[in-house]
C-alpha cells in the first residue's frame, strides 16, 4: 500500500498487526536509503495481570480483555506528532505507530512502535521516547474486563515520572 | 455554542457522550465544567476533579483558558494508553 510507505505511518486500528509485515512495510518505506543501520521495535501486550489499580483501589481478579477508548479526532494528529519529534531529535529515516483500539483480549498485542535510523543509540532511544510519550498524552483510556467486573484503569504516576525525564 | 465531548469513565458518568451549550464571552474551561455539572445534577461526575484534563480543538490545554464561540472542547481523564 502507498500509505505505508510514507516515511512516518500511523495507524488507529480495531485489528491485530502482524511485526513481520510490519517490519517489511518499514523496510520497504525506507528501501532507497541505505544510510538505515538500525531497526529497533517495542510492541506492548495486555498482559495476564492480577492486580489493576482501579482509581482509589486495587482490584483482584484474572483480567479477559482490554477495552481501549480513544478521542479519534485528536489520536492521530498526537502520535504523528510524536513520530515528528523522534524523527527530528533522533534523525530516523523512518518511523511507524500503531496503535489497537475496542476489545484486545490477554496476551494479543496493543501497541506497536518501529523506528528506523543510522545507529542503534538513536533507534532504541527514539523507540522508548514515543512510547514514553505516547503513554502520557496520546488520548487513549484502558478499561480492565474481568470475568464479573469491569473499571477504567488510573494512570500511574511512574509513567508520568518516566515522561518528565526526557525534559531534563 | 460549544461542542462538548466526554470521553472514558467521565461519559460513563455522565451517561453521554457530547453535549451542545451556549457560549459565553469570557468563561473558563473550569467554570464552564461547573456549568456542565449543574447541567447534569442528577449524575455526579468527576468533571470538577483538579486530575480531569480539558482539550479545547484537540489540543490539551489548562482550565484556566478562556475558550472562542464554535471551538470543540473535550473533558477526560487521565490517558492510559499504551
Amino acid at each position: 500500500m502507498a500509505m505505508q510507505s510514507e516515511p512516518i505511518f500511523v495507524s488507529v486500528q480495531t485489528h491485530n498487526f502482524c511485526l513481520n509485515e510490519q517490519q517489511q512495510a518499514l523496510f520497504k518505506s525506507c528501501n532507497a536509503n541505505a544510510e538505515v543501520g538500525a531497526v529497533a521495535s517495542f510492541v506492548g501486550l495486555v498482559r495476564a495481570e492480577n492486580n489493576i489499580m482501579e482509581v482509589g483501589r486495587a482490584h483482584s481478579g484474572e483480567l479477559r480483555a482490554l477495552y481501549i477508548e480513544h478521542y479519534p479526532a485528536m489520536t492521530g494528529p498526537v502520535l504523528r506528532r510524536l513520530c515528528e519529534q523522534a524523527s527530528e531529535k533522533w534523525q530516523l529515516i523512518t518511523c511507524r505507530v500503531i496503535h489497537r483500539v475496542g476489545t484486545i483480549p490477554t496476551g494479543e498485542q496493543i501497541v506497536l512502535v518501529m523506528v528506523g535510523a543510522a545507529h542503534r543509540a538513536a533507534a532504541f532511544a527514539a523507540c522508548e521516547f514515543i512510547m514514553d510519550h505516547l503513554k502520557t498524552s496520546a488520548p487513549f483510556w484502558k478499561k480492565a474486563i474481568f470475568e464479573h467486573d469491569e473499571h477504567w484503569v488510573a494512570a500511574k504516576q511512574t509513567d508520568q515520572a518516566k515522561v518528565e525525564q526526557w525534559s531534563d | 455554542m460549544l461542542r462538548v465531548m466526554y470521553f472514558a469513565s467521565l461519559r460513563e458518568q455522565l451517561g453521554c457522550n457530547s453535549d451542545y451549550v451556549e457560549y459565553i464571552a469570557g468563561e473558563t474551561l473550569a467554570q464552564l465544567a461547573g456549568r456542565l455539572a449543574n447541567k447534569h445534577a442528577g449524575s455526579p461526575s468527576d468533571i470538577q476533579q483538579s486530575t480531569t484534563r480539558c482539550a479545547v480543538n484537540q489540543q490539551v490545554v489548562e482550565l484556566t483558558v478562556v475558550p472562542c464561540d464554535g471551538d470543540e472542547i473535550a473533558f477526560f481523564p487521565p490517558v492510559t494508553g499504551g
